[in-house]
C-alpha cells in the first residue's frame, strides 16, 4: 500500500479538501493528490474523496453543478472498476446529484445551519467503511450542514433498507432526514456518501478519533 | 431561427416538506395576513433559447429541466413557452 494515492477533488468552493489532505497524510500517512474538477484523468489515484464545501456556491442546488464537471464525468468508470469513492457532506450531495447514489439532500426541516458533534448508530458493515465489529457501534463525528436532510420516496428507502445500504443513522436526528439517514453506500459498496464529516475527527486533540476508519478503509481494497 | 422566451417554474413535490415554505408562512401571518393556507416555494428560471420551430425548443427545454433545472427525486418542473 506504499504507493497507494488517494485523490482529493477540488471543485470552486470546495472546502474541506485541506481537512481531508491533514488527515490522511498526517494522521494516517497516506499519499494524496489534489485533483482539479477540470481533470480527467484518473490514472493515477487508487481512491478518491469528494470533500465538502460549496461547490459552485450551490448555485441551483447543492451538487447540481459538479455534476457537469470532467472530473464526475470520469468517475463513472473509475465506480464501476470498483474503486473507492467517498463522499462527505457536499461530496454526498454531489454524488446523489449525479446519480451513484439514490435520494437527495434538502434543506435541514429546522432551517438551520447545524454544527455539532452526533452520535451515529452504525447500521451496516456494507463495503467496510465501518468498524462494526460489536452489534449496536456507536460513533460520535461532526457534522456541519445547512442541506443535510436525506429524503426519498418509500420504494428507495425499502430498497435501501433490503440491500444494507444504510451505512450509519443518527441516534438523534438534528435534520428531519428520512429513517435518520445520515450516509448510504450503492449495492456494491464502493460507494459512500455521508453527511457527517470523518476528516474532522482523526485526532483527540480536536476531540475524536471515529473519523480514521473510515479514512483508513479507502486503502481497503 | 425561431426565438422563444421560456419561463420555466420548478416546485419542491408535495411529498417534500418545504421548511423555508412553512417559515413564510409564519411571517405572513405575523404581518396580519389572513387566510393563508400554505406556502411553498419554488423558483423560476428565464431562458431565451432559439431553434427550428416549437417541436424542437421544447425537447430541448425538456432535457435541461430534466437534468439539470430540476433534481426530479425531489422536484417537479413546468414551463410556459412565448415566440419572439
Amino acid at each position: 500500500m506504499e504507493n497507494f494515492t488517494v485523490g482529493i477533488v477540488v471543485f470552486p468552493g470546495s472546502n474541506c479538501d485541506r481537512d481531508v489532505s491533514w488527515a490522511l497524510e498526517g494522521c494516517l500517512d497516506i499519499r494524496t493528490k489534489y485533483l482539479w474538477h477540470e481533470s480527467s484523468d484518473l490514472s493515477d489515484v487508487d481512491a478518491i474523496v469528494l470533500p465538502g464545501g460549496f461547490s459552485y456556491g450551490d448555485y441551483l442546488r447543492c451538487g447540481a453543478i459538479a455534476r457537469f464537471s470532467s472530473l464526475i464525468n470520469a468517475l463513472d468508470e473509475f465506480v464501476k472498476s470498483g474503486k473507492r469513492v467517498l463522499g462527505i457532506c457536499n461530496g454526498f450531495q454531489i454524488l446523489t446529484e449525479s446519480g451513484f447514489l439514490p435520494g437527495a439532500l434538502v434543506a435541514n426541516k429546522n432551517l438551520n445551519f447545524i454544527c455539532d458533534d452526533v452520535e451515529l448508530d452504525i447500521v451496516s458493515s456494507k463495503g467496510g467503511w465501518f468498524n462494526n465489529v460489536n452489534e449496536k457501534q456507536t460513533i460520535k463525528l461532526p457534522i456541519a450542514h445547512g442541506e443535510g436532510r436525506y429524503h426519498c420516496d418509500s420504494d428507495t428507502l425499502k430498497k435501501l433498507m433490503d440491500n444494507e445500504l444504510i451505512a450509519l443513522r443518527y441516534k438523534n436526528n438534528p435534520n428531519g432526514s428520512s429513517f435518520d439517514i445520515a450516509g448510504i453506500t450503492n449495492e456494491k459498496g464502493n460507494v459512500l456518501g455521508l453527511m457527517p464529516h470523518p476528516e474532522r475527527a482523526c485526532d483527540e486533540m480536536i476531540g475524536g478519533t471515529d473519523g480514521l476508519f473510515t479514512l483508513k478503509s479507502l486503502i481497503s481494497k | 431561427m425561431d426565438q422563444f422566451a421560456v419561463k420555466v417554474f420548478v416546485r419542491l413535490r408535495p411529498s417534500v416538506l418545504d421548511p423555508a415554505g412553512e417559515a413564510t408562512k409564519s411571517a405572513s401571518i405575523k404581518l396580519g395576513a389572513e387566510g393563508i393556507k400554505s406556502i411553498r416555494i419554488g423558483k423560476m428560471i428565464e431562458v431565451k433559447i432559439e431553434g427550428n420551430g416549437e417541436n424542437e425548443v421544447r425537447e430541448k427545454i425538456d432535457l435541461l429541466c430534466d437534468r439539470l433545472f430540476a433534481n426530479t427525486v425531489i422536484e417537479d418542473y413546468e414551463y410556459s413557452l412565448e415566440k419572439l
